[in-house]
């Protein structure tokens, strides 16, 4: 069994603010995709970042946000525990992101401690 | 006249475990044999005496009266055992130690002693079985039948573990605050495992399966009546247990056979249990946690609603999502796929049940044969067999020969 890391990235919605119904439909979206890969056992950890953030950029200057100078924004991170590559690219296709120009990135990982 | 015996074995099931707790606290975990030695003495004492006597007033106190002198007969005429009691107690004179049973006394003690017996160094099954023995009053014979095993095993089983424990210095002091969270969970992982060894156990004695049942939400109750456990996890696990045994005579039939959700009589539902597990259940939503117990108890809540409506199986199938996002189990995905069906219709079922990694659980096949019923007939059974190929208990067989049967001799209509 081997780690594949998905890196979920979209542009962000600018000033547009969803309303409740379209929050509880895109998280079931996402629930229900999540659930699909838990139910075969290939869910690993992820992360889901929050809204407050700084980069460090060289010689120690701090920018507030991550979105000052990207065009897509880092939605979140999940890994699969999957065989290959290929199964991880057949689960991401789901990935509801997609549906709204986001990408998901699919990265093998490298154990550092190995 | 009373039947004596049939008060003693029930005296037997509720006090036996309150004199072995407060005598095992008063001893120490070291001496737990001494105290279930005492405590089986007191009812074989009372066994003999109301048959010659007839019953006392007060059966409850006339056992507390007998347990309280056989400990202080023991700590008498045992000066090695006094001593290493006495050590405990450096600031009593030996002719103060009392065996204290108020009711303040015997809850607090259980509650030391269920902390005790939880504990991962022993297995979960010699977990179940101590708090059974101890904290229940089962007898070795009643732990054999529940566990589909023999006493001898059984035995063993219990002694290796009081070793065990007694190895690994287990005292009866209440859990330091630091470690109490960690330690609930052990607890309640063990009361979770009692009652769904009662609820989903392969043993047709439905007595014996309801007692389990009602014993893990008597323990668990136990933790609710203690402010410092009275947690909204531990709410969300007696929750979970309520709206399980709300259904509990309509799905085991008078002959012990299962039946399934889809087929009860809701009429048969508990409705008191329903409303107790509902309080229960918003107690539990007061913190910020989220448990698997939560969840769960969730899903059985929205099992107790008996309308068969989309919404419904819109928000278990949510719910088991998130649950598997928690922590994956085989029944959690099946019961996904099958809350799925219900939600996207079959086909859309089919697709993520093939995806399944379970070929060997009886279950998978079965869930199988239920999607592929009426989608494609011949997939259904073949898939059934499968399942009947693997199923190990006569009742899971028959329950299976049964879809068989029906998709053998279609409906003529």
């Amino acid at each position: 069994m081997k780690e594949f890391l998905m890196v979920f990235r979209s542009e962000g919605m600018g000033d547009y603010r969803p309303t409740p119904e379209e929050m509880e439909a895109v998280d079931k979206e996402w629930n229900n995709w999540f659930g699909s890969i838990a139910a075969q056992g290939k869910l690993g950890g992820g992360h889901r970042p929050g809204f407050e953030g700084k980069t460090i950029h060289p010689g120690n200057v701090i920018t507030d946000g991550p979105y000052a100078e990207v065009k897509e924004i880092l939605m979140g991170t999940t890994v699969l525990k999957v065989d290959t590559m290929e199964e991880a690219l057949e689960i991401a296709k789901g990935c509801p992101i997609l549906n709204v120009g986001g990408t998901v990135e699919v990265r093998d990982i490298i154990m550092m401690n190995a | 006249m009373p039947n004596i015996s049939k008060i003693i074995a029930d005296l037997y099931r509720t006090e036996f475990s309150k004199i072995t707790s407060v005598l095992g606290k008063l001893f120490g975990f070291e001496f737990i044999e001494i105290a279930e030695d005492i405590a089986s003495d007191t009812f074989l004492q009372a066994t003999e005496n109301w048959a010659a006597k007839g019953l006392p007033d007060n059966p409850t106190a006339w056992l507390y009266t007998v347990a309280k002198n056989k400990a202080k007969d023991y700590l008498k005429h045992d000066a090695v055992f006094r001593n290493k009691v006495i050590v405990q107690y450096p600031e009593q004179a030996q002719s103060t130690i009392e065996v204290d049973l108020s009711s303040k006394n015997i809850k607090d003690s259980m509650l030391r002693m269920m902390f005790a017996i939880c504990n991962p160094n022993i297995s979960t099954e010699a977990q179940i079985g101590l708090s059974l023995r101890i904290l229940c009053g089962f007898s070795i014979d009643e732990i054999a039948a529940a566990f589909l095993s023999n006493k001898e095993t059984i035995n063993k089983r219990l002694f290796r573990a009081k070793e065990k424990l007694r190895e690994e210095k287990v005292t009866l002091e209440f859990p330091e605050t630091r470690q109490l969270d960690d330690k609930l969970n052990t607890v309640l992982t063990t009361l979770y495992l009692l009652f769904n060894e009662g609820y989903y156990s392969v043993s047709k004695n439905k007595t014996l399966r309801k007692d389990l049942c009602l014993e893990a939400m008597r323990l668990c109750y136990l933790l609710i009546e203690n402010e410092n456990t009275n947690k909204p996890v531990v709410n969300a696990l007696i929750a979970l247990m309520c709206f399980h045994a709300s259904r509990f005579d309509a799905r085991i039939a008078t002959n012990g056979e299962l039946i399934l959700y889809s087929d009860q009589d809701t009429s048969l539902w508990n409705k008191e249990l329903i409303m107790q597990g509902k309080y229960f259940l918003n107690k539990a939503a007061s913190g910020k946690s989220l448990s698997k117990f939560h969840l769960e108890a969730a899903i059985a809540y929205w099992h107790t609603e008996a309308q068969d409506t989309i919404e419904k199986w819109d928000h278990i199938l949510q719910l088991y999502n998130k649950l598997l996002i928690v922590e994956y189990s085989p029944i959690a995905a099946l019961n996904r796929t099958y809350a799925l069906a219900k939600v996207s219709g079959k086909p859309v079922a089919i697709t993520e049940a093939l995806k399944l990694n379970l070929h060997q659980n009886h279950l998978y096949h079965s869930l199988l044969g239920y999607l592929y019923t009426d989608v494609d007939n011949t997939l259904a059974y073949a898939s059934y067999q499968q399942a009947h190929n693997l199923s190990k208990t006569a009742n899971d067989k028959k329950v299976i020969l049964k879809h068989l049967e029906n998709l053998a001799s279609p409906k003529t209509n």
